[in-house]
């Protein structure tokens, strides 16, 4: 790793006092876009409004699964008010997020695979003729065998979702990984106890508010431009320039302002390809806005998870094996499925140490829409089902769940089982936390039926070393451009998706040259503009734009300290930088304003400017797939959850959620705040109330913000954002990620307390009302049994 | 976003306007007030107007007086919201203002009105979709098919009423005046009990016809010792339709025992259905005296027996009968104790 990745957990400078203070890092600093947001005055990609603009629509699958044997779209073309109608012949290049899984098309081509699969598309004067233009397309199709369960697809496969002529016989198998660390049978031989289970995942989505939309212009110099609301500029733009066969450098792609994302924008999507390939057909700029069904059927949510778990402890607590065997319900593509397969089993490793673990995920095609990343991508699923599973070792054993916890920590500066190195790790902090805010000690097992605690805790990456397609070049990139005026722009190709990533940018380089807020501007996610940046995922952002920010404003700062100094003839290290000002520490009265010191600057060096990078340092395991999941630094959660059950209608309510989050530093700690939130928030909703599914026919079972429930303001419990900071040495200023990872504990938590509150244990979410009213009959029966044997006794 | 397919829209200032537009454009044309589910089923493709007259500018639908003999008088367009905080309509009908303030949620009951919530479609998990989803089920009998999917082989739609102030307005035994023009031209009014409105066909629950105007709810005054809650499951604390709806009413005599009771549940067939052995069982019987519990028992039980749910909304349809008797006990309970609505937020 070259050193420039290296920056310190410290202030930059130090002051008179020679002690070193933060300016604006650790400050609750409104986020740049805030303020636009708030008063409708931010560009979403719908707000784009070209002259001669066309509205495009799309024509779906009415099947769930269908070869097509014709299209005839000659009634649609001769409709008038139509400029193009295309198919799947006009763009046969496959694509696929993951290089090594290109299954996907722009619009299918010969095959439909889930009701709503994107068949042609249609470019016209308004929206109103697009749509009426769809029904004008005729399309034969054949039907195929539809699988909708996963078991079924895998054993029974007739007609394979993706057939494979090379290997006929994977059949609907979409990834299959198996792993093994440690001694895995010498562990249970060794263990006191033994749980062993069966849990469910069901399906959820990721629900962002502003639906997918995206504009193309194509001018007549062969230069094509897409807006769009995307996640990772870079990867639609590298898969625009495969599907479209067009140089990479004949495409810009942009990211206007984004209304939430959560991983549902992290695919190249069909509507990005056709708004494209229909503005270089007509010459006309063209706009696509997906409806709210769409969005549904185009889905990449959370994987509905088979899970069985099987953990052996000793006595006192410490697990001594685990073995998981996983079956993952991957919709009708492979989208990021290769990798949640590996995360299913490799981001189990923390905060808990144990030495031997055997996983077997096995990820299926079904004719449903595709799975993909949801916050948290992966490593949800199995985290429900392990602590849960913790929670029923600690029952076995008598023992506080808090404390069985604290029983298995890994400890900082440690490498996990599978490989992957820890650095800082702030998990006893966190459980200390949410015991002493949740009074965990005086309550829990002592409130009365029907209330209850619980707790789980979690771990999970900032970013990881594998950047989807192999490269050895930087995984963030930014420039910084310095003005006479006193202005820093700072060019980065960093997805702000509403996480305030650009905000994080600007107050490392307000921090580094010692400016105010105003003084820095950010212009992100354009490719013609900014450096290459992976994107908006893995919660990578914070950590390795960050870490690349600071190193090139430092530059940039030696360089502005360094010609002030030599105007003054003074020594470089005299040089304070602070509140747009720049002063001599020695001599308080030589200040100057940073604009006159960048003019300073200029004057000496010419132009002012400078680029950063980060690159991971070589991590993860040596093994194939070792690299997946192996972060630079990760994040660890503890949350209590409170909860009360109405044993008679089964509902259960929330009442508190302590989520104590270990974020490294928290360089903004409002929007940290809000990140741990919004992250219990989802977790909490998918527990109770979300549920992402089909029907008997291969429908969606509710693609509506009416029919798919995510929880109202008066359905969000009090959610109560416990901050623990533990300076990670590598992260910027010691920062570590907070988007992702406290949404883990959240659902089991919910489970542990339920058990707490009534004695039943819940493994297959989601847990509804009917469920609960379900098991609490079962224990009465159990109960009730266990009586009347002990009577005959 | 979903499109609104394309219509004209009138604004008629009287009644007699209104039902004039009714009568020369037929079955062409649909009554709006608050738009706020003919608009959702107008872009599923449900309902097709190609007039849709808003009733909204008419002075004679507006507003709550209270005639001399105690009766409530409610206009078509009074907003749900209007009456759910009017402190007139919660004394005199407690359940049918916390129906109304448990309609969806707070914007949609400041444009949602009573009459288009008297008046309200029937719904179904197979119907309330759009055009490109019912199409690639092949549709259902109620709209632009011949199946039904909740009854297999069904000949006959149950949809299922989902209104919630229609079973409080039928517990309190509530009338509704009517407007059409006849025949010869002539503007002529009725009165129809709400019992009388529904009928059990979920294509079309109404016993009257596309151009009858609703102008005004009546629901006479109460006993003296009037009593009366409103029960409402759902997944959300708000924005959702009920997927049980219980309204109770209690009369207490001098002694503060039950001299006559109505128990009316919703969401559960393309009717609102009374509950009559449930309210007999609690007649005679005193609140807080010995008897009392088990009389409320006695009605939650024989609720359970009569309502069966199916699977026509969304949800688990056991769950919504397990929950019948838990929400008839409280839902009585609240009555009695001047409380509710029972919702659980
Ligand atoms: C997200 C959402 C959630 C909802 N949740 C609920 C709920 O929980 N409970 C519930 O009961 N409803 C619910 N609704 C439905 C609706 O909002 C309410 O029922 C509301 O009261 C309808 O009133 P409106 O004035 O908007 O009716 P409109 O939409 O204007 O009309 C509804 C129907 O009544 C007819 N109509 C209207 N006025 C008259 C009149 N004066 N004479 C004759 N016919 C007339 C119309 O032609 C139409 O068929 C919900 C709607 C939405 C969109
Ligand atoms: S009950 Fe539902 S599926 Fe059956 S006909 Fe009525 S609306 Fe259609």
């Amino acid at each position: 790793m070259a050193s420039r990745d290296q920056h310190g957990i410290h202030p930059p400078f130090a002051d008179a006092d020679g002690k070193r203070r933060f300016g604006v890092i650790g400050k609750p600093l409104r986020k740049v876009d805030g303020i636009a947001k708030a008063t409708g005055q931010a560009v979403y990609a719908d707000d784009i409004q070209l002259p001669g603009m066309l509205h495009a629509k799309t024509l779906r699958s009415p099947h769930a699964h269908a070869r097509i044997v014709r299209i005839d779209t000659s009634r649609a073309e001769a409709l008038p008010g139509v400029h193009a109608v295309i198919t799947g012949r006009s763009m046969p290049i496959p694509y696929g997020v993951i290089p090594w899984t290109p299954d996907e098309n722009a619009l299918a081509v010969d095959r439909v695979r889930f009701i709503g699969d994107e068949v042609a598309a249609v470019a016209a004067v308004d929206e109103d003729t697009a749509n009426a233009a769809l029904e004008l397309i005729d399309v034969e199709y054949e039907l195929l065998a539809v699988y909708l369960d996963p078991v079924e697809a895998l054993e029974n496969c007739t007609d394979a979702i993706h057939p494979n002529p090379k290997r006929p016989e994977r059949g609907n198998l979409s990834k299959r990984v198996e792993l093994d660390f440690g001694d895995v049978a010498d562990g249970f031989e060794r263990a006191d106890v033994i749980v062993e289970d069966d849990y469910t995942f069901h399906g959820t989505t990721h629900t962002a508010i502003e639906p997918h939309c995206a504009v193309a212009t194509y001018s007549p110099d062969k230069l094509l431009t897409l807006w769009s609301a995307t996640q990772i500029t870079h990867y639609v733009h590298r898969a625009l320039a495969r599907v479209l066969e067009l140089p990479a450098h004949s495409i810009r792609v942009i990211q206007p302002c984004l209304g939430g994302a959560f991983g549902g924008k992290s695919d190249p999507f069909s509507l990005e390809f056709c708004v494209a390939k229909l503005a270089m057909i007509t010459g006309r700029p063209v706009k696509m806005l997906w409806t709210r069904e769409e969005v549904f059927y185009a889905h990449r949510g959370r994987h509905p998870m088979r899970l069985h778990y099987k953990t052996g402890a000793t006595k006192d607590g410490k697990v001594t094996a685990v073995d998981a065997k996983i079956l993952i319900d991957g919709g009708a593509y492979s989208s990021f499925g290769l990798v949640t397969t590996y995360y299913s089993g490799q981001l189990l490793t923390g905060p808990y140490d144990f030495p031997a673990y055997h996983y077997d995920s096995t990820r299926v095609f079904t004719n449903k829409p595709p799975c993909g990343p949801k916050r948290g991508h992966g490593s949800v699923q199995p985290r429900f089902a392990f602590e849960v599973q913790l929670d029923e070792v600690a029952e076995a054993l008598a023992m506080d769940p808090i404390e069985l916890r604290r029983a298995n920590w890994q400890g900082e500066h440690t490498k996990t089982v599978n490989g992957q190195r820890i650095t800082s790790n702030g998990f006893m902090q966190c459980l200390a936390e949410v015991e002493r805010a949740s009074r965990w000690k005086e309550r829990r097992g002592k409130l009365p039926f029907g209330r209850g605690l619980g707790v789980a805790g979690s771990m999970y990456i900032s970013g990881t070393n594998y950047p989807i397609y192999p490269n050895d070049m930087p995984q963030a990139g930014i420039q910084l451009k310095v003005d006479r005026s006193g202005l820093v722009m700072a060019f980065t190709g960093g997805n702000d998706i509403g996480q305030g990533s650009n905000t994080v940018v600007r107050t490392i380089v307000c921090e580094e040259l010692g400016l105010e807020p105003d003084m820095v501007r950010v212009v992100a996610a354009d490719t013609d503009l900014c450096p290459v940046d992976l994107g908006a995922y893995s919660s990578r952002v914070t950590f390795m734009v960050g870490n690349a920010t600071i190193d090139a404003a430092r530059k940039l700062r030696h360089q502005i300290a360094g010609a002030v100094a030599a105007e003054w003839e003074i020594d470089p290290g005299r040089i304070f930088m602070g509140s747009g000002q720049v002063f001599d520490l020695e001599d308080r009265a030589k200040c100057i304003s940073s604009m006159e010191a960048f003019q300073i600057a200029e004057a000496r060096c010419d132009t002012l400017g400078s680029t950063g990078a980060y690159n991971t340092p070589t991590l993860g395991g040596d093994y194939r797939g070792g690299t997946i999941g192996a972060s630079p630094a990760y994040s660890f959660t503890a949350h209590a959850v409170e909860v009360q059950v109405d044993v008679e209608t089964g509902r259960i309510t929330v009442d508190n959620c302590w989520i104590a989050h270990d974020c490294g530093r928290a360089l903004n700690p409002m929007l940290v705040a809000g990140q741990m939130e919004g992250s219990a928030y989802m977790g909490l909703a998918e527990a109770v109330l979300e549920h992402h599914d089909v029907n008997r026919f291969g429908l969606h079972a509710g693609p509506s913000l009416l029919d798919y429930r995510i929880p109202t303001s008066v359905d969000t419990p009090e959610l109560h954002a416990l901050i623990v900071e533990s300076l990670d040495p590598e992260g910027p200023y010691g920062a570590k990620e907070a988007g992702e990872g406290p949404l883990h504990p959240s659902i089991p938590a919910i489970s542990n307390a339920v058990f707490d509150a009534v004695g039943i244990r819940l493994r297959h979410l989601p847990f509804t009302p009917g469920k609960v009213l379900a098991a609490l009959r079962e224990r009465r029966a159990a109960e009730t049994a266990v009586g009347s044997a002990k009577e005959s006794v | 976003m979903l499109r609104l397919p394309k219509f004209e829209v009138a604004a008629p200032q009287t009644v007699d306007e209104a039902l004039a537009l009714l009568a020369e454009y037929g079955a062409d044309a649909m009554l709006m007030a608050g738009g706020t589910d003919l608009v959702p089923n107008m872009k599923h493709g449900l309902f097709e107007p190609k007039l849709v007259v808003s009733v909204s500018a008419i002075d004679e639908l507006q507003g709550v007086a209270i005639e001399d003999d105690g009766t409530l008088v409610i206009g078509a367009a009074t907003t749900l919201q209007a009456v759910a905080t009017n402190d007139e309509v919660r004394r005199r009908a407690p359940a049918f203002a916390q129906a109304a303030g448990l309609v969806a949620g707070p914007q949609l009951r400041r444009m949602g009105t009573v009459g288009g919530n008297v008046m309200l479609d029937t719904r179904c998990q197979w119907y309330n979709q759009t055009h490109f989803w019912r199409k690639s089920l092949g549709f259902c009998l109620k709209k632009d098919g011949s199946l039904c999917h909740v009854v297999e082989g069904g000949s006959k739609c149950v949809a299922a009423a989902s209104n919630d102030t229609a079973p409080t307005l039928m517990s309190l035994g509530a009338k509704l005046v009517f407007a059409r023009r006849n025949s010869e031209g002539q503007v002529v009014r009725k009165t129809l009990a709400v019992d009388d409105l529904y009928k059990s066909d979920g294509a079309f629950n109404k016993k009257v016809a596309g151009d009858e105007l609703l102008i005004a709810v009546r629901i006479p005054a109460g006993a003296p010792q009037h009593r009366g809650a409103y029960g409402k499951l759902r997944d959300r604390g708000s924005i959702d339709f009920p997927l049980l709806g219980v309204a109770v009413r209690i009369d207490l005599d001098d002694a503060g025992a039950v001299a006559d009771a109505d128990l009316v549940a919703v969401a559960l067939q393309a009717r609102p259905i009374r509950l009559k052995k449930a309210a007999e069982a609690l007649v005679g019987n005193t609140p807080g005296k010995p008897g009392w519990d088990e009389a409320v028992d006695a009605a939650a039980e024989a609720a359970y027996g009569q309502c069966h749910p199916m699977p026509n909304i969304p949800g688990d349809h056991d769950y919504r009968r397990e929950m019948v008797p838990v929400y008839v006990r409280r839902t009585i309970r609240a009555a009695v104790a001047g409380e509710g609505p029972v919702h659980h937020v």
